[in-house]
């Protein structure tokens, strides 16, 4: 098992990032249930994550020195089980069955249901803390694994967050724990900063935290970014990537009903053919 | 069985005891405490493995996702708290990080200041509802031991197996009950005193309490059957159906509300299976200040209630 990757090109990974985003749409219509919007805006950090930077063998997901993908933000399974298909840890055949009895992909991740799920989420928040007892068993064992957490900015409202953020820190974790989040600026109830108005690099800067900023959605520069959240520095890492909710189809972008909504057939296929085409 | 002559200690005591020995018997043990380690007991854990022990600050829901990632990579991860905030201020990280994954994660939590006996600290201190809480989520074992030698006992057979479990300790300094000899069973009653007109089934620190009451109404002509029922989940169902068929009167003393506890476990199995007369003794209001032995007669946890409850089921018997 390598324990560098070898770097997949940024034209390749825009290519993954299109089957994402496709497996996201038609996931959702197909269960007709789901979140595209948070799922849609997390993609390049996502395809940049799994393919260049984060350790890991899809045949092998128990391998104890893997690097862990902890998704906090959990309604983002769309985008979570497209992304585990495409890089190999289970048949995208499975995706069809999204949201529905018999299948392991239930609405949020639950642990251990395929291979590649770290840990059970949904409730927000918990993942920065699982993350961290993942990071000191590592560090009590000798282990040098990392362990990467997506948080949605509207879950930044959890107190949980801050808890764990905190604690990063102090139990000097910085070179195992990396937190990554998607600022798309939309939550449940509407625009973030009409619900809470919150500044997220401010406030992971208060904690303490080294914060890095991003375009979401260009590809090379998350790529660069997750790189240099990679590299050591005194003070713990937080990719801070500025996103937009619903990127890569028109109707879905930056519109608070597709946070947790599905599209019917017509904007299925509108949407597909969008994706193909590319981000605008 | 009994061991009068042992020191009183307090079961919180057994804590770092219990710790201890799970590590030297090579139970690759983590712990972790919010700030109350002084009183938990953990801190003397720390002491002596302080690579497998780490203060979280004030911050208990961190605390037990801490313990469920440490629980993902195979370890045995114990959170030590008040039982007014474990389950209290972290419930959520209990269900959802906890108890759903992979049909529960490795995680103890062994709660302290169980109950009212937690004394001058009042109310917001007493937990008089942990146990309806914990005994909610689906793979937790739950237990409360009676005294020190059980509550190691308790803490060493959770720590040994893989589900997530809860023990309930306390803070004041009790007389011993049990002896090196005595062997505590996860999921296995005790039964302390033979006994054929009712059966007083207490856990806690009320198991004190029931010894008594059943020597009060042996001087009033009534055989009390005494049973220890440390583990409320999985509740010994043989255990209460004998005491229903055999005694058939039974009584409930916690140190907790009548609601989602000891009670309400010991009446389901009857209600399933021999309905019985059952009297409840618990502690439905919250409390106060006072000294832990006064708030036990303050509400009247005591062996005069527990005869008068006893009285009472048996004139309700068919």
């Amino acid at each position: 098992m390598p324990t560098t990757l070898a770097p997949v090109s940024i034209a390749e990974l825009t290519e993954v990032a299109k089957r994402v985003r496709a497996h996201i749409v038609q996931m959702v219509f197909d269960a007709q249930s789901g979140h595209p919007g948070g799922s849609l805006s997390a993609v390049e950090l996502g395809v940049a994550l799994f393919w260049n930077h984060l350790r890991c063998d899809p045949a092998n997901p128990e391998w104890p020195d893997r690097d862990r993908f902890i998704l906090s933000k959990g309604h983002a399974t769309p985008f979570y089980y497209g992304l585990l298909a495409e890089r190999g840890y289970f048949s995208p055949e499975l995706l069809r069955g999204f949201r529905t009895l018999g299948s392991p992909l239930q609405g949020h991740p639950s642990m251990g249901a395929v291979p590649g799920i770290e840990m059970s989420s949904g409730s927000l928040g918990q993942g920065l803390s699982f993350a961290i007892g993942h990071a000191l068993s590592g560090q009590l064992d000798g282990r040098d694994f990392r362990c990467w957490v997506m948080m949605g900015d509207g879950e930044l409202n959890e107190g949980q967050v801050w808890e764990a953020a905190q604690a990063v820190p102090h139990f000097g974790l910085g070179d195992r724990v990396i937190a990554m989040v998607d600022r798309n600026g939309i939550q449940n109830d509407g625009f973030g900063d009409d619900i809470m108005k919150i500044n997220p690099p401010e406030m992971w800067r208060g904690f303490g935290w080294h914060v890095i900023e991003c375009d979401g959605h260009d590809m090379a520069a998350v790529d660069q970014a997750l790189a240099e959240a990679e590299r050591s520095h005194d003070r713990p890492r937080v990719v801070v990537a500025h996103t937009v909710k619903g990127r890569g189809v028109n109707y879905m972008e930056n519109n608070p009903s597709f946070h947790g909504k599905a599209p019917t057939r017509e904007q299925l296929e509108d949407a597909l053919a969008q994706i193909a085409g590319g981000l605008k | 069985m009994t061991a009068a002559a042992a020191p009183a200690a307090a079961t919180r005591e057994a804590y770092p005891v219990a710790l201890a020995e799970l590590v030297e018997q090579g139970v690759d043990v983590v712990a972790l405490d919010a700030d109350l380690s002084a009183s938990t007991m953990g801190y003397q854990f720390g002491a002596k493995y302080p690579e497998r022990w780490h203060s979280v600050g004030i911050a208990e829901a961190n605390m037990v996702g801490i313990a469920a990632g440490y629980a993902a990579t195979g370890k045995t991860a114990f959170v030590a708290s008040f039982a007014s905030f474990l389950p209290g201020r972290c419930f959520d990280q209990l269900r959802t990080s906890v108890a759903q994954p992979k049909g529960g994660l490795n995680v103890k939590c062994v709660a302290s200041h169980g109950g009212v006996t937690v004394g001058e600290d009042g109310a917001s201190a007493q937990a008089i509802e942990d146990l309806a809480l914990i005994t909610s989520l689906i793979p937790f074992d739950v237990v409360v031991p009676a005294d020190f030698e059980s509550a190691k006992q308790a803490i060493v057979a959770v720590g040994k197996t893989t589900r997530p479990a809860y023990v309930r300790t306390g803070r004041p300094k009790i007389p011993a009950l049990y002896d090196a000899a005595y062997r505590f069973e996860l999921g296995k009653a005790n039964v302390l005193r033979a006994g054929s007109d009712v059966t007083l089934i207490a856990c806690g620190i009320l198991v004190q309490a029931a010894v008594d009451a059943a020597e009060l109404l042996a001087g009033q002509g009534i055989s009390a059957r005494v049973i220890d029922m440390a583990t409320i989940k999985p509740i010994d169902r043989d255990s209460v159906l004998a005491a229903a068929r055999e005694t058939g009167a039974i009584v409930t003393a916690e140190e907790h509300q009548t609601h989602g506890g000891l009670g309400t476990a010991v009446a389901r199995v009857l209600a399933e299976t021999l309905p019985t007369p059952i009297s409840f003794v618990g502690v439905d209001r919250y409390g106060t200040s006072g000294k832990w032995d006064e708030l036990l007669k303050y509400f009247e946890l005591t062996p005069d209630r527990l005869v008068a409850a006893a009285k009472d089921v048996i004139a309700r018997k068919r």
